[in-house]
């Protein structure tokens, strides 16, 4: 009887591979995007198999629930064209291909080459104890004790990134009226009023 | 039967690849390359995950969250740059990016 | 006494060094100063040291310091004074100042003067580095050194295309005659073992039989060895076969003429032979052939001169015979002979050319005797000193000429060889041709109507007091040398030589020489009035003479006016080979292939290599990342493989 683990673990990572594949060759990009979606769930599922909960979930909220659907903002901001496939990728893509497929077996092949050392499991920093911590709180435990600077560091990098990607596009378009608070508070009733006596009859 | 430790490194090594590939194969635009690097890092991602069940080692799943965090960045940062690139060029085909040809 | 041979020696070098690097600076006058006085304290200390041991009969050998020391072979350089080198320093110091002096004058205003004046010292310098050698290695390299310096000079104005090429010409014909020198020292050295004329002079007389290998063949030994070394001096001496670059010489001023192709260079070959006297006696078959080179030289170079134009070519072929002469006494062992013949021709011949260049001075650059007359009443003094000259070298009596020519015909004579019999007639002949043309030159230059032209005549002019001076030395040495010097060198009785030459007792010349029959003492000077009397009638009373008979023997004519058309057949023979395979050499194997495959062959590979690196940038970001992933193919395939 196969367990549903490996029915699963085949399930999810056939369809991640696949919607991986279409990434690639999307012909629109919009599909493209929508297929990365899809391998991120996937992927989301195996993480779960993996036991890894929180991470699963992370993904799904931070990785589909920003970073690609800030893709797709952009996506379709440009305005991007349906691209044509040049000629030419045909006889680039036999030599990727190639070469793609040698590191892929080269990789999969060390597998079966590699032993693991004996003393790799007492080198273990943080073991998953076995008392019913979630996950969730055994990584909390982790990272602000731990590992806080890095996670104060992470913070840090991710302001450097928005700020950076605000200074980068942020454009300065003439004409456009905005307001200056500063400018408002310091006005003086003395410059904006003044009193004219006018005898009736004739304009300012 | 049951899954191990060799099948996870497995999918990832496909993922990895087929990000890999998706850099350089493609003749579209520069999004596909950005969203191939983050199919690069998801392969990553899945096998620090894959070692840390196996080694029941919380520090995979540590490393993997930051992971996820420079990625996040990073694609924020790549999209901005995009943008602005754009803004100049007026479209953004990948044949087009030889600026740097000498 | 050491002390004054090395400042003897070696002050002409200062003399160079010293015009050499400040004559640019300091002027003229500077080097021509620092040249000349330097030569004279030389001069005087040559005469000097000449009075002291020559005449005292006594020798000095100085070592002064090694120059190869290897367990085969010991040479040092050092000096050797002996009668010979001492005859041979005075001659060359006497003449080279009277040059010197006569060069102040006559390069007055030439724009090289300091590099003239130094290049005379320098080959001063090598002729009395070569004349006081001790070893043959020592006196090889003052052999290149006057070679080197007469290259130097010929091509003096080397903005004029004919005189580079007469230059080159006499540096190759001289190069090959070194060969032969160069074999012959080898020969001495693989016999020997050792190259000092002291040491293997003693050993010579226990290897007079011994053969040698020589390319597969068997020879004497020592007539292999005196062969050879005879070729080098028929190169420098200008023999026939090796003379072709004599005459050309005359491209460089006069006084290097005067120096290097009348009195000391051309001589060296003959003092070689003389010092290397000890080997040519065991060597009769090599005397023989000396004997012989030297009789037709002096006969061809005598018919030669009888039709040439040009002043000084005359004179060079005059002296390229009157060598031959020398030559055929060295080789019946009349070598005091020769050396007698050497001394005082150095003093007539130098004389002639100088008084050559007064005139050529005097007729504004005009070498052409066909151009000349009617000029004596205007240089005196040239006028004189030029019929002095002649007549000394036409051996009329009582001059130095006659003393010497008389003596090396008389040995000729008396030697008893059917060879020497033949060199006296091939001399006695030549002796009526110098005569001939000796006077054929005078007249045509100084007497008769005027041939040149008007602005020529108007700018005649007796030379410069610097340059009169050393023609009249140079006289009174023609006049008085032979009368006082005949009793030292070949008196019958004297002793002066002592060892500087050798000759063995059944080849003793010198005594026979003096008891010949009178009609052989007396026929050169008979055949010079004989000479002489031919030539005052063609040229002075039938004029027309010369012409009707070069008309009618026109072939024989030509023959001698194109040389024996020497140069022609080495032309032929040689050079247009040389210079075909030199172009080839040139052009294929250097340019194409040499050059192809080394620096024009790296730049092409470099810039060809550049090119094909250069399309790896193609700007395409994604050609980049492609080289990434790439890269990480590789790096992960290395480590699977570890």
């Amino acid at each position: 009887m196969i367990n549903i683990a490996a029915i699963l673990f085949y399930l999810f990572s056939g369809v991640l591979l696949s919607s991986a594949m279409m990434v690639v060759t999307a012909r629109n990009t919009v599909h493209g995007v929508l297929f990365l979606i899809l391998a991120f769930f996937n992927a989301a599922g195996l993480f779960i198999l993996a036991n890894a909960e929180f991470l699963a979930l992370l993904l799904v909220v931070v990785y589909v629930g920003a970073v690609a659907v800030l893709f797709l903002f952009v996506v379709m901001m440009l305005n991007v064209e349906m691209g044509n496939i040049q000629k030419t990728a045909r006889e680039y893509s036999v030599a990727g291909g190639l070469i793609g497929g040698t590191l892929a077996v080269e990789l999969i092949l060390m597998l079966y080459s590699w032993n693991t050392s004996p003393e790799a499991f007492e080198m273990i920093s943080s073991p998953i104890s076995k008392d019913g911590v979630t996950n969730t709180q055994a990584l909390g435990n982790l990272i602000y004790t731990h590992y806080a600077l890095i996670f104060q560091a992470s913070g840090i990098i991710l302001l450097i990134a928005m700020v950076g990607a605000i200074v980068l596009t942020l454009r300065h378009r003439e004409g456009i009226r905005r307001q200056k608070i500063g400018d408002q508070l310091a006005r003086d009733p003395k410059d904006s009023v003044s009193l004219v006596d006018i005898s009736p009859g004739s304009g300012i | 039967m049951t899954i191990g430790l060799d099948h996870y490194l497995i999918v990832a090594a496909l993922l990895f690849t087929i990000g890999g590939i998706g850099t350089f194969l493609n003749r579209k635009n520069v999004i596909v390359i950005l969203m191939s690097i983050e199919l690069m890092l998801l392969a990553v991602n899945i096998n620090f995950v894959a070692f840390s069940q196996y080694l029941g080692d919380m520090l995979g799943q540590v490393f993997a969250l930051f992971v996820l965090t420079i990625a996040a960045a990073e694609s924020a940062i790549g999209l901005a740059i995009l943008v602005v690139y754009f803004r100049n060029r007026g479209d953004i085909s990948v044949e087009d990016l030889n600026m740097m040809k000498g | 006494m050491e002390i004054l041979a090395i400042i003897a020696v070696f002050s002409p070098l200062l003399g160079f060094l010293g015009a050499g690097t400040f004559g640019e600076k300091l002027g003229d006058r500077f080097s021509q100063i620092v040249t000349c006085g330097l030569m004279g304290l030389s001069t005087l200390l040559s005469i000097y040291l000449f009075y002291k041991l020559a005449l005292g009969e006594r020798t000095l050998s100085i070592e002064l310091f090694t120059w190869i020391q290897v367990e085969f072979l010991q040479v040092s350089w050092g000096l050797q004074l002996d009668s010979l080198s001492l005859v041979m320093m005075g001659v060359v110091t006497i003449v080279s100042l009277m040059v010197h002096l006569y060069s102040v004058g006559y390069m007055d205003g030439d724009q090289g003067v300091p590099r003239f004046m130094g290049y005379l010292s320098l080959f001063t310098f090598f002729m009395l580095i070569l004349v006081t050698a001790p070893n043959l290695l020592q006196m090889f390299f003052g052999w290149e050194g006057v070679g080197l310096c007469s290259y130097l000079l010929i091509g003096f104005w080397y903005n004029r295309e004919s005189a580079n090429e007469a230059a080159i010409k006499a540096f190759l014909v001289n190069r090959i005659g070194d060969i032969g020198f160069v074999l012959g020292i080898l020969t001495i050295f693989v016999m020997f073992g050792t190259l000092d004329f002291t040491a293997f002079f003693d050993i010579l007389e226990q290897h007079q039989t011994d053969s040698f290998r020589f390319f597969g063949v068997e020879f004497h030994a020592l007539t292999l060895a005196s062969m050879l070394l005879f070729i080098g001096a028929m190169g420098k001496s200008a023999q026939i076969g090796l003379h072709t670059w004599l005459p050309d010489a005359m491209e460089g001023p006069t006084p290097v003429s005067a120096l290097i192709h009348a009195a000391t260079m051309v001589t060296a070959g003959v003092f070689m032979v003389v010092r290397l006297s000890p080997l040519l006696e065991y060597a009769p078959f090599a005397r023989e052939f000396i004997t012989l080179t030297g009789g037709v030289t002096a006969l061809m170079a005598a018919t030669i001169a009888c039709v040439q134009n040009d002043i000084k070519r005359i004179i060079a072929y005059s002296t390229c015979s009157q060598l031959g002469y020398m030559f055929m006494a060295a080789g019946l062992s009349g070598y005091s002979a020769s050396m007698f013949h050497l001394t005082t021709h150095a003093f007539f011949k130098a004389l002639l050319f100088l008084g050559a260049g007064s005139v050529i001075h005097a007729m504004s650059d005009e070498q052409d005797i066909q151009k000349m007359g009617g000029i004596w009443k205007f240089i005196p003094v040239t006028y004189t000193v030029m019929w002095i000259g002649s007549l000394a070298l036409m051996g009329f009596p009582f001059f130095s000429g006659f003393y010497s020519k008389d003596i090396i015909l008389e040995v000729d004579w008396a030697s008893g060889l059917p060879i020497g019999k033949l060199a006296f007639y091939f001399g006695l002949t030549a002796a009526i041709l110098t005569a001939f043309y000796s006077v054929r030159l005078i007249l045509l230059t100084f007497h008769g109507k005027s041939r040149a032209d008007d602005t020529v005549m108007g700018h005649i002019h007796e030379s410069p007091l610097v340059m009169l001076l050393p023609l009249v030395v140079l006289a009174i040495g023609s006049v008085f040398a032979g009368y006082s010097l005949d009793k030292l060198f070949v008196g019958e009785e004297t002793t002066f030589w002592g060892n500087a030459i050798f000759v063995l007792p059944q080849d003793e010349v010198i005594s026979k020489a003096h008891h010949v029959l009178p009609w052989v003492h007396w026929s050169p000077a008979i055949m010079g009035f004989i000479g002489m009397i031919i030539g005052y009638v063609f040229y002075e009373r039938l004029k027309e003479l010369p012409a009707q008979l070069s008309r009618s023997f026109k072939g024989i004519y030509l023959f001698l006016y194109h040389k024996w058309y020497f140069d022609e057949l080495y032309d032929k023979l040689f050079v247009n080979s040389s210079l075909k395979l030199g172009k080839v050499l040139w052009e294929e194997g250097d340019q194409e292939i040499i050059d192809g495959l080394g620096p024009n062959g790296f730049s092409t590979v470099a810039y060809v290599g550049g090119g094909l690196l250069s399309r790896l940038q193609t700007g395409y970001i994604y050609h980049y990342a492609f080289g990434m992933f790439i890269g990480i193919v590789f790096i992960v395939g290395w480590y699977f493989w570890l």
